[in-house]
């Protein structure tokens, strides 16, 4: 039994791949900024796209990515103005969404809330030709940003303050890195489920993390992570008959606690490396220093 | 023209007037400290100038232009009050520090000449041989260091420091010293918060001291009533919490 003899089969395993790139891409950024659960909260608020798209007869995935999207922009303009009271509007926002999406779903004729299950927990035999039609475009504008704005988006989630200063716009960037993550939430549902989206954004980071120095070997090792156990999760899914959303996260976090314990002994050499190195450094900073000064002493005068 | 000029600037933090009314110029070629206790509204000088806070009257100008008509931030450095100059995400002291390429890069490709000029603002401040470490592998003054670095790979013509000798270690310090030396040779302008003189003593050529968001004093650094500098080279002590104050600053 080859599971590449199945329509739906080759469809879930490409859907799966582009989950696994596009959830760590943007949810670097979320780990960065310190809001690593921000795509737990869209994904909260997609559910009422989903109970729209039920009851209108459209495509839940369109419908559930423009409210998520409105969603997302709401809660970066409640980040912007809420102050305080900002945590009490998210939570109007992410259970408002939840209760909306449960609501629309029992409203819709013969709507059951198990069809919102496969929406909530992920489902391969329900990804229809014309979700990856949708799921690949979404899955483009999420690489094309990540990649192509990727220093930018960094410069932002690294220190807003000091960004603004450099001249980005540093709300457009927000918004965006809001609007993508939204985006990216509804690429996921289909695979992993709105529940467990926020899950593959961020543990793959976290498991890359504990071997990486730098953000761009982050970025690479996360995805990486990402499709291997989006890839891994969604086959075990066809063979086993296990739910593939949660068996991708399990799998997910089970890279996490081996990566961890592999970073342990890492993390020792290199202290000793770098105790090492630390001691002949202090004496001769100021020479090095003054050569180099020339050049941009020539740049700050002209 | 000076380089930067608030004129009879308020704001607020919350609901709470921090600056009432502070007129403070830099000009250029100018090494300016912006001295006052904790509370004072010297940092919030620096984050009106630079659009962080808002300013609810007066005027802020950089190079001559209103602030929020402001364009040219590639001639702007400037380097935050930061405890640490991590995020969420490792990355290295490289990656950081070209980050403050983008006020001359924009959305454009980031080239070989930016890379650079990376190399060589690390080179500045003594780190070219850590590009490729995890920022916070590093000292807090290596990682002060490090946001300087990213405040100078622009080529600025005004560098704004809020506390840059905050919990830095005193070969960092030196290191600290000597940059601004070198920038100050070259022409620039330079406007910093600072608790204490220290090392940079001898660079500073006007202080602004800065008591309940007005402006007491505005003239050389201030001296203690026996004449002597309150801020004499032994004290390097890296803590911020004893404040100007205790050493004889005329601000309380």
């Amino acid at each position: 039994m080859n599971l590449l003899d199945y329509d739906f089969m080759r469809r879930a395993l490409l859907a799966a791949v582009l989950v696994g790139i596009t959830a760590p891409a943007i949810g670097i950024h979320l780990v960065q900024r310190r809001q690593p659960l921000m795509g737990d909260g869209i994904g909260h608020v997609a559910m009422t796209g989903v109970g729209l798209g039920f009851l209108l007869h459209s495509s839940p995935v369109w419908m559930a990515t423009a409210v998520s999207v409105l969603g997302a922009v709401l809660m970066e303009l409640i980040r912007w103005y809420g102050k305080a009271r900002g945590d009490i509007a998210l939570a109007m926002l992410f259970y408002g969404g939840m209760a909306g999406g449960v609501m629309l779903v029992n409203l819709t004729p013969n709507g059951s809330n198990a069809n919102l299950g496969s929406y909530l927990f992920g489902s391969l035999t329900t990804v229809s030709p014309a979700d990856i039609t949708a799921i690949s475009i979404l899955a483009g504008f999420v690489i094309l940003v990540t990649l192509g704005l990727r220093r930018q988006l960094f410069a932002v989630a690294h220190d807003e303050e000091f960004a603004r200063v450099t001249g980005l716009p540093v709300r457009a960037l927000n918004l965006l890195t809001a609007v993508t993550a939204a985006v990216t939430v509804t690429v996921s549902m289909r695979v992993v489920g709105l529940i467990l989206v926020s899950a593959l954004m961020v543990v793959p980071v976290a498991a890359a993390q504990q071997l990486t120095r730098s953000f761009r070997a982050t970025f690479v090792l996360a995805t990486v992570i990402g499709v291997a156990v989006a890839l891994g999760g969604t086959t075990a899914s066809f063979y086993q008959d296990v739910p593939p959303g949660a068996t991708i996260v399990l799998l997910a976090i089970g890279v996490f606690v081996l990566l961890t314990a592999l970073a342990a002994p890492l993390a020792r050499r290199r202290a000793r490396a770098a105790a090492a190195a630390v001691s002949p450094e202090a004496a001769p900073l100021a020479e090095r220093a003054i050569p180099a000064a020339r050049s941009t002493a020539d740049g700050v005068g002209a | 023209m000076p380089v930067v000029a608030l004129r009879g600037v308020h704001a607020e933090l919350g609901a709470r007037p921090v600056l009432r009314g502070v007129d403070l110029a830099v000009r250029r070629g100018e090494v300016v400290a912006l001295l006052g206790a904790n509370g004072s509204g010297k940092s919030t000088a620096i984050r009106t100038l630079i659009g962080q806070v808002p300013a609810t009257a007066g005027t802020v100008e950089l190079f001559g232009t209103p602030r929020h008509r402001f364009r040219a931030w590639a001639r702007v450095g400037y380097v935050p009050q930061r405890a640490g100059a991590a995020g969420g995400v490792p990355a290295t002291v490289a990656e950081t520090v070209a980050s403050g390429r983008l006020a001359r890069t924009r959305f454009g490709p980031f080239r070989a000449a930016d890379r650079a000029a990376v190399h060589r603002a690390l080179g500045l401040v003594g780190l070219a041989d850590r590009a490729k470490d995890t920022v916070t592998a590093l000292s807090g003054g290596q990682q002060q260091r490090v946001l300087i670095a990213r405040a100078l790979v622009s080529e600025p013509e005004l560098l704004v420091m809020d506390e840059p000798l905050a919990g830095v270690d005193l070969a960092s310090q030196e290191v600290l010293a000597t940059t601004l030396r070198q920038l100050v040779a070259s022409g620039a302008s330079v406007l910093l918060v600072l608790h204490e003189l220290g090392p940079l003593e001898p660079l500073i050529d006007r202080a602004v001291v800065l008591r309940d968001g007005r402006v007491v004093h505005d003239g050389p650094p201030p001296r203690t009533a026996d004449g002597s500098l309150p801020y004499g080279h032994e004290h390097h002590h890296p803590h911020a919490g004893d404040g100007a104050d205790s050493r004889g600053l005329p601000i309380r």
